[in-house]
């Protein structure tokens, strides 16, 4: 039995000059003409010289065989989504090749080509079509796609009147009705409100069950794990890692949290472009430390240790100030805040110039993803500097209860117990 | 597995041919955005579709003032107005079309980057859904011989080979065109001046016996004035020179073949620089 989807050798590269990327391909390519034209004739071209070569995929092999549901994992700029993009034929590769021996269809994104003119029912047929649906499939399976999305009464309303949660309910309804051998799905999971999200999984779940092959990138180590039966951990644009999709996620955590950069923890803060201040720019520096004073560079696993240390000016002796953290979610809510003056006895004497107050949360237990931080400067009751978006601080999985199952939804995790109440075992059967 | 299904996805480089068997599976997605693009042209318009026969219809009304009251332009033969709108409803076609098309990989950026499709079906579906406000437009016409009294001629049944014609040359440009454009913005800029240009030098407002019979055959190299004459040869029964419309003809198909070509040989690299 042949592997239905089979990569060979896989490679890809990107050339980045330092024009912006937009433009890179088409001038370094007509740089090149120019050059070969001028030198005609002459020896071979040296064209490797023009602009950057990046390669995003390099030299990856894997198969995958029917009904196996495979999760492709790593960190941004790992190749994932290069290596999907080629596998749905959006783009070539530079060298390799994939031979897909049924019919697929690709998820990359929730609605691709939803017109917002057009009403949900247009928008149903015209994102079947463009997914690679029949009409007569689409006929179908249309009351369910309807019903699934949860849209019966805004049938006939322009999709540009849709909120976004509405928007992917669409998107996702017509995709789940796709009759495809092979899937490849990207990330579509990580939108919606949260019973939607449960929605999709479910979904996902009953796809992978019926034996239809899944290839599934996604950042949402819980769902990989319990969706996928496989897992490739992709790194710099190699397959770094291959094993079950369980092995592949503690891989992948592994690595995250033991790489760090030896200047990233430390941004300076001259140069913040959505600040505020009212005499003169105060706050200084910003500095991420995780335990024990280990400089931290970026991701950080839920539950561990943040000290976040902040340099400041104070231009004249005073008594009175104050300075605060504020951590916003990829939504925009703020999620916590903690301020120098909720501390006991910390400014008990007037003090001026250069000063460091340190911030230490013994356990950060954000769920995982970006959190963006302001940082803010008061001076007797008045707000004299504040910086927004002034570091990112990004929070990952991590076997927060020691069980193997990794947390995700919500705001954040607390140390909880359960116990059970029953009175004995026969009551559980009653 | 169904083995007929599979495919292999491998580096292209120069020169691909059309692949008809895959444009055939994914013909019913071509219909889908001819739909699409009909549907949303004219979209929250007070005057709806009668845009599509205003413009011609505009046009001809100055066209006939200027150039035939004014400056004492000559039809050869029908009516100024008929002839005008004969000329015209084409020309509103191709230049509509060509402008449309070109920007129509642009326009649906989020299509070339996030699914796989036969893309030329972005810029052909831009055309195809011109050939509504065509054939209105020739609806108009029809109106117009009505009033005027001018007969129909049996020349009628050369039509359908004009407006494939007329077809293949602004999708032959369209698709070259939308191509150069996801790498050059420039093109943006240059096709209204383009097509500003483009209707002095086809017969739309002038018959081709104005230009001196000499010059007349490098006429043909403008796949439009084959289309024009032919139109007017069709409909109003008018005579026009048939080495002309021959050469137009070809060059329309070659135009067709060679936008395909072009377009197949940069759509490999759409993604990455869109």
């Amino acid at each position: 039995m042949q592997p239905i989807l089979q990569i060979e050798h896989l490679s890809k590269e990107y050339v980045l000059t330092r024009d912006s990327f937009e433009k890179s391909g088409a001038r370094a390519g007509l740089a090149r003409k120019w050059a070969a034209l001028r030198r005609f004739g002459g020896s071979k071209s040296r064209d490797e010289n023009s602009g950057e070569h990046f390669w995003a995929l390099k030299d990856i092999s894997f198969n995958v065989n029917e009904g196996d549901v495979v999760g492709i994992i790593g960190r941004n700029g790992a190749g994932k989504s290069t290596l999907l993009k080629i596998v749905s034929r959006i783009t070539d590769p530079t060298e390799g090749r994939v031979v897909v021996r049924a019919r697929m269809a690709s998820l990359l994104e929730v609605g691709t080509g939803f017109h917002p003119e057009l009403t949900g029912r247009e928008n149903i047929f015209l994102n079947g079509a463009i997914l690679g649906m029949r009409k007569s499939e689409i006929v179908a399976q249309f009351d369910e796609i309807v019903a699934f999305a949860e849209l019966e009464k805004f049938l006939d309303t322009p999709v540009k009147h849709y909120s976004s949660g509405m928007h992917v309910r669409l998107g996702f309804a017509v995709a789940a009705h796709l009759n495809r051998e092979v899937l490849i799905v990207d990330e579509v999971l990580a939108v919606g409100d949260m019973a939607f999200q449960k929605k999709c999984l479910g979904k996902m779940s009953e796809v992978s069950r019926v034996g239809r092959t899944v290839l599934f990138v996604s950042h949402n180590m819980a769902a990989v794990e319990n969706l996928c039966r496989r897992g490739i951990v992709l790194n710099g644009g190699r397959i770094a890692f291959e094993g079950t999709a369980k092995e592949a996620v503690l891989d992948y955590l592994g690595r995250v949290s033991g790489s760090r950069d030896s200047t990233g923890h430390i941004v300076a803060l001259s140069a913040a472009p959505d600040r505020r201040f009212t005499r003169a720019p105060l706050l200084k520096q910003l500095e991420f430390y995780a335990d024990d004073h280990r400089p931290l560079a970026n991701d950080l696993q839920i539950g561990s240790r943040l000290q976040v240390r902040i340099h400041f000016d104070l231009p004249e002796l005073t008594e009175n100030f104050n300075v605060g953290l504020g951590f916003d979610n990829s939504y925009g809510q703020r999620v916590f805040t903690v301020q120098s003056q909720f501390q006991p006895g910390v400014r008990s004497q007037p003090r001026v110039g250069p000063q460091v107050y340190t911030c230490d949360i013994p356990s950060l237990t954000l769920t995982p993803g970006e959190y963006s931080l302001r940082v803010w400067l008061e001076i007797d009751n008045a707000e004299a500097d504040l910086i927004n978006d002034a570091a990112r601080l990004r929070v990952i999985e991590s076997d927060y209860y020691g069980t193997g199952k990794v947390p995700w939804n919500g705001a954040f995790v607390l140390k909880h117990s359960w116990r059970n109440e029953s009175a004995n075992p026969s009551a559980i059967k009653g | 597995m169904p083995s007929s299904f599979e495919v292999t996805i491998r580096p292209h480089r120069g020169w691909q041919p059309i692949d008809l068997r895959e444009i055939w599976l994914y013909r019913e997605l071509l219909v889908f955005l001819v739909w699409r693009d009909i549907k949303i042209r004219y979209r929250q318009t007070l005057l709806g579709a009668l845009w599509a026969v205003l413009q011609p219809l505009i046009a001809m009304v100055i066209f006939t003032f200027i150039f035939n009251r004014l400056a004492g332009v000559k039809s050869d033969g029908p009516p100024y107005p008929l002839f005008a709108l004969a000329g015209l409803a084409p020309w509103t076609f191709f230049s509509t079309a060509v402008s449309q098309s070109s920007n129509s990989l642009v326009s649906n950026q989020q299509l070339v980057s996030k699914i796989y499709f036969p893309r030329v079906f972005i810029p052909l579906g831009s055309v195809g859904a011109l050939l509504l406000d065509l054939g209105l437009s020739l609806i108009l016409l029809a109106l117009l011989m009505v009033h005027y009294r001018w007969p129909l001629s049996l020349n009628v049944l050369w039509l359908p080979v004009f407006i494939v014609a007329a077809v293949m040359a602004t999708s032959g440009v369209g698709l070259a065109l939308s191509a150069f454009n996801v790498s050059f913005r420039d093109v943006k800029y240059a096709v209204p001046f383009l097509i500003q240009m483009g209707i002095f030098v086809t017969p739309v407002i002038y018959p081709i016996r104005y230009i001196p019979g000499s010059w007349r055959i490098l006429m043909g190299l403008n796949p439009m004035t084959g289309v024009v004459l032919g139109f007017r040869y069709a409909i109003l029964g008018t005579p026009s020179p048939w080495p002309v419309m021959g050469l137009s003809l070809a060059v329309s198909v070659v135009l067709f073949i060679s936008g395909l070509l072009i377009f197949r040989r940069m759509e490999r690299r759409f993604a990455d620089i869109i």
